[in-house]
């Protein structure tokens, strides 16, 4: 029993990492939250089935596909939604704008793919039990996701500028680095990411239109409670997202269990506004 | 009002009149006449469309306050409409308890949605934006999914029946009156809260946090009392969405309804009644008009969401304000009449000299106040200059409670001010201005003023939803003072403008007659001479005299030195934090340091 829920709650818990790691992304090149990050998830789900399951392209060139699809919309989402509000950041207009592109994307896909649960193929066949694919393809696809950002913001040429653009916006700017290419690339790779979290997760998830919002919030958990950008935080409190709702769905049962994450999730951040990881806000006047 | 100033300001008078009680209210007695002729009609369909609407309506009359007055982004509100419903439903069907009368249960259901509203709101007093959103999204996704699994309640997926009113509303129209009684009842109570001190402070906060906090407002009390608000009606309405479908199910809860509400506020605009009313009654009947579109119609919320934000900030309340779409006059000079003090603020009640002793204040490692001995006496000008970065906002800051020193003290007359409380400086007879001016630009001039005398009202916020006498003494009072302000410093002519169309002179002067609302005892000002003309420096000169000679002590920040040395009695110069020289004008221009190091030989 301890096994199942720690190989599920692991599972689901790179998932919504994974989301994290995808707001936290578009959030260190533009400074904006946005509700497209849930979606990117539920398009990674719902491509793959289209593609690998009802047209019969073969596994990788359907990730790919997959990837590429929600990169792209992560590149629409930064010119419509994001570009158009950035400079009244302060008066969030960027929630409703993200908002709006994510309640199209999800009402367009309920409309044009199915309002019910389609299934997703189960791709390599290994493993069975706990060490079914579904249960440790998010954990390797976190893991990969995670390495591979660390060697890219320490060790390219464009993961540093990333780096810098994130720190200091205006001084990376006087420096010479393209700012808006590099704000643009970052919501690619945001698309990317959060479809990546999807396509992993979509044998326990399902393609399913509605796994938007749902990721929209569970994602946000681990940002919230990692502190705004720190990729580490999102992990580590993902992760411990996943295992708590595991722990509670088998103690309490499924209901109480979504009542008690939400709860945890408000007291934690009453408690500690700038989340676990987080630095302290900045000043007001 | 002087005769250069009556010609100057005549056109601006008449174009910029407050508008009439009857152009205010007649389109809300076109819509409810409408309504009430509907079973007209005969047509049952009809019935249930304007039923609904109305029931939308009351949802949407309290969520209007929360996002398009206080800012709060609230977009998951389908839960409270959904707690509301299960509560009235399970209570009349007797599935916990003994069966209760429909009235009752729709009355309890308004507690629940209260209480619900007020802890869903609670993030909202502490975080960001963006949590409170998130907070509310997944409040309504977990709302389902309790609906749905507690099945021994809420009945689970098969659902449960609503609650069924007596006759005569258990008949279409008998429950349209009912719904649209409703309705009406939250235009009026909204409207109230919306022309109260409540509703201007609830605009303050939004749109100018600091500022509305020096003038007293507090911002977690004033948005609990919204959200009571807010959620109790969500809650009643779900009640009545309970009982027009006869019989509900978690599925009726989606997100899309959300969207419709959250989308209404939106594009009826932001800080108006009527437009939000309107963007209702537009989005519940465009899609049974145009039937194609009812599957498409979340697709087509979410289109008009991004249209508005990205291009019509404004809403359709923009669009009806023609008003605010005359050209003032270009010419247009700012003359303080200094005779209107007398009646503003007369003698204000000085307790004794503002004084700080010691303070030490740090940003990181910089000490940008390093051990500051300061007195203000009462009816002075206290002029404090120094070059940038000396620490003259950030003296600024301290006293009026934004930032809390590490070291030193801080009096009024005999007794301590409390370090880092904003909030109960203006009680204090604190006020003060900044040298961005905040203010709100979506209100007009008068409700700008009015903000600075918020901590004045009597009245609850009770008292003001009901409108009782209380209630409209406070308003007539306050706006009579607001008047007197701005005709004290020589805005009289804009009252009615909105903020957002002044020059930027206007708005330094607006800051002032903000804070001449508190009765200051004393008044800081933040270089209000920056971006002014000669002429315009002259006459604040004037302004600042005037009101120290009521006994208001002021604390001047200010880079221009002529004005500091024509109107200052004594000046305090400050370097990298300390004190440089204090003294008379003629002392301190002949003080060899401070030629050398800020005046200039």
């Amino acid at each position: 029993m301890l096994a199942s829920i720690l190989a599920s709650g692991l599972a689901v818990g790179a998932v919504y990492a994974m989301i994290g790691i995808t707001y936290n992304t578009m959030f260190s090149t533009s400074r904006v939250m946005s509700f497209t990050a849930g979606q990117f998830g539920m398009l990674g789900g719902v491509l793959g089935s289209l593609f690998i399951l009802r047209l019969g392209v073969p596994v990788l060139p359907g990730l790919v596909l997959t990837l590429a699809g929600c990169a792209l919309l992560g590149v629409v989402t930064e010119f419509v939604a994001v570009r158009p509000v950035l400079k009244s950041l302060d008066q969030h207009l960027y929630v409703l704008s993200t908002l709006a592109v994510a309640l199209l994307v999800q009402s367009f896909t309920a409309l044009e793919w199915s309002t019910e649960p389609q299934p997703f193929p189960t791709l390599f066949h290994i493993g069975k039990g706990v060490w079914d694919e579904k249960n440790w393809l998010p954990v390797l696809a976190c893991a990969a996701t995670v390495l591979g950002l660390e060697f890219f913001y320490a060790r390219t040429l464009v993961g540093r500028a990333f780096v810098a653009i994130a720190e200091d916006n205006f001084a990376a700017r006087a420096l010479g680095l393209p700012e808006r290419n590099l704000r643009i690339a970052s919501y690619a790779l945001a698309g990317a990411i959060g479809a990546l979290a999807g396509f992993a997760g979509a044998q326990l998830l399902l393609a399913f239109f509605a796994n938007g919002t749902l990721l929209n919030f569970y994602g946000f958990v681990p940002v919230a409670l990692g502190g705004l950008g720190n990729n580490r935080g999102a992990v580590i409190s993902g992760i411990g997202l996943g295992l708590f709702q595991e722990a509670a769905n088998f103690l309490v049962g499924g209901v109480f269990s979504s009542v008690a994450v939400f709860v945890l999730f408000i007291i934690i951040l009453l408690a500690a506004p700038q989340g676990l990881f987080g630095a302290p806000a900045a000043r007001r006047v | 009002m002087s005769a250069t100033e009556r010609t100057e300001a005549m056109p601006v008078t008449s174009l910029a009149r407050a508008p009439s009680v009857l152009s205010r209210f007649w389109p809300f007695l076109a819509l409810l006449v409408a309504a009430l002729a509907l079973p007209v009609t005969g047509n049952h369909y009809w019935a249930l469309i304007a039923t609904r609407a109305a029931i939308y309506w009351v949802l949407v009359a309290g969520l209007n306050l929360i996002v398009g007055f206080a800012g709060q982004l609230a977009i998951g509100y389908v839960a409270l409409l959904a707690v509301g419903a299960y509560t009235s439903s399970v209570l009349a069907a007797g599935n916990v308890l003994p069966p209760v009368p429909a009235f009752a249960a729709l009355g309890a259901a308004g507690v629940v949605g209260a209480v619900v509203g007020v802890v869903v709101g609670l993030p909202a007093l502490r975080l960001r934006t963006f949590y409170f959103a998130m907070t509310t999204l997944g409040f309504a996704t977990i709302v389902t999914q309790i609906a749905l699994a507690w099945q021994g309640v809420t009945g689970g997926g098969i659902g449960i029946a609503g609650p069924q009113f007596p006759a005569p509303l258990n008949t279409p129209w008998g429950f349209y009156y009912f719904c649209l009684a409703a309705a009406a009842l939250c235009t009026w109570i909204t409207g109230n809260i919306a022309a109260s001190r409540f509703g201007r402070a609830l605009v303050a906060v939004r749109d100018a946090e600091v500022a509305a906090e020096a003038s007293g407002i507090s911002k977690p009390r004033l948005l609990v009392a919204v959200f009571i608000l807010g959620g109790a009606l969500a809650a009643i309405g779900g009640g009545l969405f309970a009982s027009l479908q006869s019989y509900i199910t978690p599925d009726a809860f989606t997100f899309d309804l959300s969207v419709l509400f959250f989308v209404a506020v939106l594009i009826g605009g932001r800080g108006s009644i009527l437009g939000p009313l309107l963007g209702t009654i537009v989005l519940t009947v465009l899609p049974e008009i145009a039937a194609p579109l009812a599957a498409w119609s979340t697709f087509l919320y979410a289109a008009l969401l991004l249209v508005i934000v990205v291009a019509m900030p404004g809403g359709i309340a923009a669009l009806l304000d023609v008003r605010n779409r005359r050209p003032l006059p270009a010419k247009r000079a700012i003359l303080p009449e200094t005779n209107a003090l007398e009646a503003l603020i007369g003698s204000p009640e000085v307790p004794g000299g503002l004084s700080l002793r010691g303070i030490v204040l740090s940003f990181g490692g910089i000490r940008a106040i390093d051990g500051l001995d300061l007195d203000v006496r009462p009816g002075e000008v206290h002029g404090l200059i120094g070059p940038n970065g000396s620490g003259k906002t950030t003296t600024l800051n301290v006293i009026s409670g934004f930032y809390a020193p590490e070291e030193g003290r801080l009096t009024l007359g005999q007794e301590a001010l409390p370090a880092g409380a904003p909030v109960l400086r203006a009680r204090r007879g604190i006020a003060r201005t900044y040298q961005t001016p905040r203010l709100i630009g979506a209100a007009s001039v008068l409700q700008n003023v009015m903000v600075g005398a918020t901590a004045d009202g009597r009245a609850s916020f009770l008292e003001a939803l009901l409108a009782l006498p209380r209630h409209r003494r406070d308003e007539a009072t306050m706006a009579k003072r607001a008047r007197q302000a701005l005709a004290a410093v020589g805005l009289g002519a804009l009252a009615d403008v909105r903020a957002d169309r002044l020059q930027h002179s206007e708005l330094r002067f607006l800051e002032i007659a903000r804070a001449l609302m508190v009765r200051p005892a004393f008044l800081l000002l933040d270089e209000p001479a920056a971006g002014l003309s000669t002429g315009e420096i002259k006459r604040l000169g004037g302004l600042i005299r005037a009101i120290s000679q009521h006994g208001t002590g002021v604390l001047l920040v200010e880079h221009h030195a002529d004005l500091i040395f024509d109107i200052c009695d004594r000046i305090t110069v400050l370097n990298l934090g300390r004190i440089l020289a204090v003294g008379t004008p003629a002392e301190i221009r002949m003080h060899r340091e401070v030629v050398s190091a800020y005046l200039g030989a």
